[in-house]
């Protein structure tokens, strides 16, 4: 594969009150990959994006990036206390300027054209992840990084955001790193999932997704089709005690992609 | 209209015209409690200046700065919640503000006037004083509005966007320890906070975007000052106190004109 390295991280450790939250991770994305981050909660998942994103310098280890990399971040939560009176419209100018055809355009990509003057407030939880998208791809990115972006979604709506994930990638061809909320569903289009706790356990493709009955009693036949969201089968043979250490550690059976 | 009189509405009116608008930002960030606790320290930097010989206004500047500068390091260090650590430093440093003013026996200094204001003395060197740091303080917010609001409403993804948040969030502090070292003269030390804080949330109701609300704040603010100052004249009364209270009133009465404007449409 030929195509341009967007991120690559080497070794990056990172102890927080001393407590090791990021073990020499090594992770490399390319243009027009999707890479999807999952693991347990307190894996150093977000703080790993964080790194990634300049917010947080690491003990040890360097993140390198294309030079003039554009990214947009769409981060975790968005709670905008009612005391600040603020539109969409105002929100997704917030950090540029832009015109009115780039601000609608922004916004029917997203499917959320409708919502221009609505109050920040009064939006949905998906309604306010798809107006987070939208500020992300005003930036023009070559890279997005999407902090858990149907968390708080329902599920019919996580599979819309991730169609509409699938298909910024496509018209774009932009490199797309996101956190999954959920260990075991990742989105189907995603090229390499990446399982972190600390340290990266396992990573590869996500196997095609099986007709699996709870997988259709989740999300409905229509799904069977064309799978948005595909079960990814673990290949993990150490385990893990409370604390997340390692306990048997045998590493030569430990499949890293 | 009397010379003192006048003098003490140009004062009032220029102290709320950068008030209101930097008063939603403390609306915003939450941040009554810390503009508070430099309102307190402010009385030490008057305190300094006397002592050291230089300008007071200067010296609240300065203590305001300084305190600023401390509470974020010692955010950034201490486990204590943040109000916590306000109350600690608010009083701590007030208290020291009224033993250092003690020790000056040569100096009889109208400590009520510090505490409480005292608009009606507002001399015309004042006046410049305070028209020149609200002229450079609106000037500093209107070229920082659009990052601050950006940081105001997400830190971390304005980070990423580029916003260079440590300078903005040290230029909104410089901002606040200019605007209490102005306010002194007119509410005093104890009632800083209420100029900052009442009209931003007056106007709250009133307004759909940010802009709107700062601009509606700044003129609900001259209207508390003027409609203080009537009725400081009129029935004889403390004038800072009297505009707190007329801020208030209009607070109170806020929902009362949003009815009023709604039954009209």
């Amino acid at each position: 594969m030929d195509k341009k390295v967007l991120i690559e991280t080497k070794g990056i450790s990172l102890t927080l009150d001393g407590k090791q939250i990021l073990d020499k991770v090594d992770i490399r994305l390319h243009q027009g990959e999707i890479v999807t981050l999952i693991g347990p909660n307190g894996a150093g998942k977000s703080t790993l994006v964080r790194v990634i994103l300049g917010l947080i310098k690491p003990d040890s280890g360097e993140v390198r990036l294309t030079p003039k990399l554009r990214i947009g971040y769409m981060p975790q939560r968005l709670t905008i206390d009612p005391v600040l009176p603020l539109t969409v419209r105002r929100f997704l100018t917030l950090a540029q300027r832009c015109s009115e055809s780039k601000l609608l355009e922004a916004l029917t990509e997203v499917g959320a054209e409708l919502l221009l003057d609505s109050a920040m407030q009064t939006l949905s939880g998906g309604e306010t992840q798809r107006v987070l998208l939208a500020r992300a791809m005003l930036r023009d990115p070559d890279l997005l990084i999407l902090d858990e972006p149907v968390q708080g979604v329902d599920v019919t709506g996580q599979d819309e955001l991730y169609r509409l994930i699938g298909t910024i990638r496509k018209r774009h061809g932009c490199g797309i790193l996101m956190i999954s909320h959920d260990l075991h569903m990742v989105m189907s289009a995603t090229d390499q999932v990446l399982c972190l706790n600390r340290h990266v356990c396992c990573s590869g493709h996500p196997d095609s997704v099986r007709i699996d009955p709870s997988y259709v009693a989740l999300f409905g036949p229509a799904e069977i089709q064309q799978p948005v969201i595909t079960p990814y089968s673990h290949q993990h043979d150490h385990s893990h005690d409370v604390h997340g250490d390692i306990i048997k550690d045998d590493h030569k059976d430990c499949k890293h992609g | 209209m009397d010379d003192f009189l006048l003098r003490a509405l140009l004062a009032g009116i220029g102290v709320a015209l950068v008030a209101g608008p930097l008063g939603a930002f403390v609306v915003w960030r939450k941040m009554a409690y810390f503009g508070d606790t430099l309102a307190h320290a402010a009385l030490l930097g008057v305190a300094l200046g006397f002592l050291l010989d230089f300008n007071t206004n200067l010296g609240v500047v300065v203590v305001c700065v300084l305190l600023a500068l401390l509470l974020v390091a010692m955010q950034q260090k201490q486990r204590l919640a943040n109000d916590t650590l306000l109350g600690i430093l608010s009083h701590s440093t007030l208290s020291m503000g009224l033993i250092a003013l003690a020790f000056m026996e040569t100096l009889r200094i109208d400590l009520m006037s510090y505490l409480f204001g005292d608009i009606l003395a507002v001399s015309n060197s004042d006046l410049y004083w305070i028209f020149a740091c609200t002229a450079l303080a609106l000037t500093v917010l209107i070229t920082i509005w659009r990052p601050l609001l950006a940081i105001t409403v997400h830190e971390e993804l304005a980070r990423v966007e580029g916003v260079p948040v440590t300078w903005v969030k040290l230029a909104l502090m410089l901002l606040i320890a200019i605007v209490i070292a102005v306010a002194m003269k007119v509410v005093g030390i104890l009632l800083i906070t209420s100029l900052l804080i009442i009209p931003a949330a007056t106007a709250r109701s009133f307004a759909r975007n940010p802009e709107q609300m700062a601009i509606l704040a700044a003129l609900i603010g001259c209207i508390a000052v003027s409609g203080g100052l009537f009725a400081s004249m009129e029935w004889d009364l403390p004038a800072g106190p009297a505009i707190v209270v007329s801020a208030a009133v209009l607070f109170f009465s806020a929902p009362w004109w949003l009815k009023l404007k709604r039954s009209r449409k």
